[in-house]
């Protein structure tokens, strides 16, 4: 990692409606390159809407209006030459509920390459060596080797939630949008994701949305808070909880509302 | 704070209690008694259907063909007929009906063209066959010149199945868990990727069983056929199968019923039964392994 770091995402001037709602105010924001970006605030703020921006996925919800710009890696995604497949393979994202496809642990993690396949399919070679790279940059090869053709939706939903980031990996993403991805799992299924964030820090630039502020304090460089759609303010994880300088996010990290 | 309550008289049965006790077991004898009325019928539609029917009640009953005007001898033109109809109607209206429900739910957006359209597909499906006999009679018969014909029928039947194809057909595909179209469009998947990997193996279960449902309809069905390519009778050789052309008239079990019953003087009195037997015994085949086939499918998948 360089010293200064480089802008992997940044916004200007964003508004979002779902039809006559205005989801997002003006959200101007820079989120950098390599680190562990967290979006907290209270139910409804707009933090889910904002990581659904970063891969226009968004628009896949109905009834969905955006203005201002967004870039990613220097690049407008709202600039009429920019692909959604092409965006979505490089910004994958993870969800609150695992959400394993209903096929085997084999073909999920291969899911990717073969939809991207560009004409025939892809060698058997080839794709072994993606699952084996995959699930072991994951921490699941060790466990599931011997299960590859097991139905994913059996595993452990820990597991689960580690086999649909390692579905992200064969397509070499930049960045990885998480959304509230501990919130069904238990203490143990959390820390073991949390690692996971860690370990792929640097190679992947990571932006989690979370309801959890220990979990955003743990495991976060810098700390997005939002409020009514409105970032209220951006900084490093530990300003942020130790010395807010909006007087609303001391009130929200001090638990007096949300 | 407790009341004073003597230890002896707590939690016992009160005269309120024994009502709401009382009221319950009426509500339980009253919904057990319904359900009693509404199997009786059934069993004695079938016990006396059978029984009638025991006399002509054989395998030769179904490949011979009617005889002495249709006094005696079997029902094999109006059973081959039935197929014919059946097989047709189905052959146009599965496709359209199905692929038609994909794109209004995977593709479509979901304004109010959409909610119309969804609209008129759920009132279609509760017009009276008879209307659709009697535009059947105009657009297929008339408008397009195919005449009082096996295909003329076949496609009436079809307009009369396709809405309830599309709202089943919908209903497979929107019990798919929309988190599985998520992971897919996160990874960049097209829609029609997701609908071809993820989407279509999910739901043919539900699809495959909607329109093998529209084939007791489509068999059990009059007034369409009646008005539009079913006739009297039709001389075909006894037990050969391919014994219609496209263009021909034919005969259907259900018209056959509706003949033998009530225009023909004298017929032996088993013949209307069993030719209801043979109907009736054939849609509940398909309806079975409509089933069947349903709980095969759905054994295979698990999420």
């Amino acid at each position: 990692m360089s010293a200064a770091h480089q802008i992997a995402i940044s916004t200007r001037a964003l508004d979002l409606w779902y039809g006559a709602f205005q989801a997002l105010r003006n959200i101007n924001v820079s989120i950098k390159d390599g680190i562990i970006t967290s979006l907290i605030g209270p139910s409804g703020c707009g933090k889910t809407t904002l990581l659904r921006c970063f891969n226009r996925v968004n628009e896949r919800y109905g009834n969905v209006r955006t203005s201002g710009t967004i870039e990613l890696l220097g690049k407008n995604i709202y600039d009429p030459d920019i692909s959604l497949i092409e965006l979505r393979k490089s910004v994958g994202m993870v969800f609150q509920r695992p959400n394993p496809l209903p096929i085997s642990v084999y073909e999920n993690v291969v899911f990717g390459l073969r939809i991207h396949a560009a004409g025939g399919r892809p060698h058997k070679a080839e794709l072994d060596m993606a699952v084996e790279k995959s699930l072991t940059e994951v921490g699941l090869w060790k466990d599931l080797k011997d299960r590859l053709n097991d139905r994913a939706t059996s595993l452990q939903l820990e597991q689960q939630q580690k086999l649909c980031i390692a579905r992200l990996l064969p397509l070499k993403p930049e960045i990885i949008l998480m959304d509230e991805p501990c919130s069904a799992l238990d203490v143990e299924g959390t820390r073991g994701i949390e690692e996971l964030m860690f370990a792929l820090r640097g190679r992947y630039t990571i932006v989690i949305v979370t309801h959890n502020m220990a979990q955003a304090r743990r495991a976060s460089d810098e700390c997005i808070f939002m409020l009514l759609g409105e970032l209220v303010e951006h900084t490093r994880t530990n300003d942020l909880f130790l010395n807010p300088k909006n007087p609303k996010t001391e009130e929200y990290i001090e638990g007096r509302y949300g | 704070m407790t009341t004073a309550i003597a230890p002896s008289q707590r939690f016992i049965r009160t005269r309120h209690v024994a009502r709401k006790e009382r009221q319950q077991s009426l509500a339980k004898w009253l919904f057990f008694s319904m359900t009693v009325a509404m199997i009786i019928p059934l069993v004695a539609i079938v016990a006396f259907l059978l029984w009638k029917a025991a006399p002509s009640l054989d395998w030769q009953f179904i490949v011979d063909v009617p005889k002495r005007g249709m006094r005696e001898g079997g029902i094999w033109p109006a059973f081959t007929g039935t197929l014919y109809l059946v097989v047709i109607s189905l052959a146009v209206s599965a496709p359209i009906g199905v692929l038609a429900a994909i794109y209004l739910n995977e593709y479509a957006k979901d304004n109010w063209l959409n909610r119309l359209i969804n609209l008129a597909v759920i009132n279609l499906a509760g017009v009276p066959s008879i209307v659709h006999a009697l535009f059947g009679l105009g657009a297929f018969v008339y408008a397009a010149k195919l005449g009082y014909s096996i295909l003329a029928a076949s496609l009436t039947l079809a307009i009369m199945t396709l809405p309830v194809i599309i709202a089943s057909t919908r209903e497979a595909l929107s019990s798919v868990p929309r988190s599985f179209r998520e992971a897919c469009w996160n990874v960049g998947a097209t829609r029609w990727q997701t609908i071809r990997s993820i989407v279509l193996p999910n739901s043919i279960s539900g699809i495959l069983t909607g329109v093998i449902l529209q084939v007791s309809r489509a068999a059990g069905e009059t007034a369409p056929v009646m008005f539009t390519g079913a006739v009297f009778f039709k001389a075909v050789e006894k037990g050969t199968l391919f014994s219609y052309g496209l263009n021909d008239q034919c005969m259907a079990l259900s018209m056959h019923l509706y003949t033998v019953s009530t225009q023909v003087p004298n017929v032996k009195e088993s013949i209307p039964f069993a030719t209801a037997v043979v109907l009736l015994a054939t849609v509940l085949l398909v309806n079975v392994s409509a089933i069947g086939l349903r709980v095969w499918l759905r054994n295979r998948k698990k999420w």
